[in-house]
């Protein structure tokens, strides 16, 4: 299989990263953690843009790094994304796109022209980068890097810049980048929202380590993660617009062992979308309620229970068919309730959060 | 204002110096401001300081040396009559060549700040877009940099054109070879002639004020990257 291997040691005043990973060769993968936790300094590691003596880093099977084996950045098939746009000043928005592409030889499969459709950007060519929002920058930016036609996108944190109403700007063109591109993505991230959205694959890094890795969906349904997502706590499931019903301006998402009602969003049915479900927003029931506000209310087998960031808390894995939710609750009402593993419940949804 | 001929000729002896000086130290000038913006090494400080010294050096003293250094039992001056160009000192060429030392820091120090301002991000960005580090330089940190070059060939020209101390211990006094504008005003002085001496320094006085001026007055906007 395709994949991305690094490993890297590197000791600065105050912070070593040391890290040996294996990442898919497709999909987004995230590196999450809190600032300070090496994943910038790792993915500048994985672009040369950091010297580490003895690091190894290769992109399926092609050695950019290995002992004294060196290959600087600019003969790398990446492209980067920084926090801030760092367009050229002096370039148009069309002199910063054809920078990076004027320079590559052969292959020119993502073409320019599918980079500025992809992200929007067509109306704004000819202007200079200091006439543009924040947004629009950002989206020159991951233009700019499409359109190397790179064998591996890495960005830094690229929304971490910008206002919430910018983010919402940029976050479904980073969707169909995901769903439209077919080189590996590294994702540095620390808000658990945008790695819910975008990840496939998430390695969790803390104090310039990877504390745990894996499929994102698998990952985010374990109760003995290393690192704590505190009220982000919950899954991410795999669905499909099952239904819409107009009369209510509501959406039925089915996903592997049952559906939930959740706010129309405009999707048409037959769309595959992410679900997520917070833990904070699912409760536990032993009997099945009547007469509740909640429509969603969901059949499962309690797996495991563990304690939260809190010593009064609970999460509480329940499996709904083959898939995994979370429900937090205080441990006063594990004990009164009796829940245990491999008993009946019924979950009851407060809230679902729909992604493209 | 009347200005004889040897005024004449002295300003235009001045032009041609300022110019040439200033068009070798920006090729000079410009690879060691790039080198100390950019360096990590222990030496940055004492090259820097190296670079630094004419500023405050008694123009005499670097004059000496210079002309120890050109002389006929200097180093400079082995060299030179070794290659058939004869000795430097009393010729313009060998202003030329202490002008330069004269005027470095004056190249090198705006440089370096115009280099250091513009940070490492746009030539880290160039590289991930397949940029080397020399055509980085080239078609970022040049065109981000150009106010910088600008000022500093316009300070290099002017404090070229205003030496005096130097010049005298290098070039002498040879009409249309070493007989700058300064050293002019000076034999104006000497001989007692005020009024030719008032016109050629009137020319320098206006001709150093445009020149400030045109820094100070007009300064473009540096541009950040974003």
């Amino acid at each position: 299989m395709a994949e991305i291997k690094a490993k890297f040691h590197l000791t600065w005043p105050g912070f070593d990263l040391d890290v040996d990973l294996e990442l898919p060769g497709r999909g987004v993968t995230a590196l999450f953690g809190h600032s300070g936790s090496g994943k910038t300094t790792l993915l500048r590691c994985i672009a040369g843009l950091e010297r580490t003596p003895h690091g190894r880093m290769s992109l399926n099977g092609e050695v950019w790094q290995r002992d004294d084996f060196w290959v600087p950045t600019h003969k790398r098939s990446l492209a980067y994304v920084f926090q801030e746009a760092s367009l050229f000043p002096h370039l148009s928005v069309m002199g910063n796109l054809r920078y990076g592409m004027r320079r590559i030889v052969g292959n020119h499969k993502f073409s320019l022209e599918q980079a500025i459709e992809l992200l929007g950007i067509g109306h704004l060519l000819e202007r200079k980068p200091d006439r543009l929002s924040g947004g629009e920058r950002q989206r020159v930016a991951i233009a700019r890097a499409l359109a190397v036609n790179p064998r591996l996108l890495l960005m830094d944190e690229p929304l971490a810049a910008l206002d919430l109403k910018r983010k919402q700007e940029i976050l479904p063109y980073l969707e169909r980048l995901h769903d439209e591109l077919e080189i590996p993505v590294l994702y540095v991230s620390h808000s658990p929202d945008e790695v819910a959205r975008l990840a496939d694959y998430i390695v969790a890094m803390e104090d310039g380590r990877a504390v745990a890795q894996g499929p994102l969906l698998e990952t985010l349904a374990r109760l003995d993660l290393p690192f704590q997502l505190g009220e982000d706590a919950g899954v991410v499931l795999d669905a499909v617009v099952g239904e819409r019903d107009e009369r209510w301006h509501l959406a039925r998402v089915d996903f592997d062992g049952g559906s939930l009602w959740t706010r129309d969003q405009g999707l048409e049915t037959g769309r595959r979308v992410r679900v997520r479900v917070l833990a904070r927003d699912v409760s536990l029931s032993t009997q099945e309620q009547g007469n509740t506000s909640i429509q969603n209310i969901l059949p499962g087998r309690v797996d495991a229970i563990a304690g939260d960031h809190h010593p009064g808390l609970a999460l509480v894995r329940v499996f709904v068919g083959s898939s995994a939710l979370v429900a937090r609750m205080t441990q006063r009402a594990v004990a009164t309730l009796g829940v245990s593993p491999g008993q009946m419940v019924w979950l009851q949804v407060k809230s679902v959060a729909l992604m493209e | 204002m009347h200005l004889s001929d040897s005024d004449l000729q002295a300003i235009w002896l001045t032009i041609r110096l300022a110019s040439i000086v200033t068009l070798i130290l920006l090729l000079v000038g410009t690879p060691i401001a790039w080198w100390l913006a950019r360096t990590k090494a222990w030496w940055k400080g004492p090259i820097g300081a190296v670079v630094a010294l004419p500023l405050v050096l008694p123009p005499s003293v670097l004059g000496f040396y210079l002309l120890l250094g050109m002389g006929p039992n200097g180093p400079v001056g082995h060299l030179t009559e070794a290659l058939g160009i004869g000795l430097l000192p009393f010729t313009f060429w060998g202003l030329v060549v202490a002008s330069v030392f004269y005027s470095l820091p004056f190249m090198v120090q705006p440089l370096q700040s115009a280099f250091e301002s513009i940070g490492e991000r746009p030539l880290e960005a160039a590289a991930t877009l397949r940029a080397s580090p020399l055509d980085a330089f080239f078609t970022v940190a040049l065109p981000l940099a150009w106010p910088g070059f600008l000022s500093a060939s316009i300070l290099t020209f002017a404090h070229t054109v205003g030496e005096f101390g130097v010049v005298l211990m290098i070039g002498g006094n040879i009409p249309g070879e070493t007989r700058v504008a300064s050293v002019q005003i000076y034999d104006h002085v000497e001989a007692l002639e005020y009024m030719q001496a008032h016109n050629l320094a009137a020319v320098m006085l206006v001709f150093s004020f445009v020149v400030l001026l045109s820094i100070y007055a007009w300064r473009p906007t540096p541009k950040r990257g974003v």
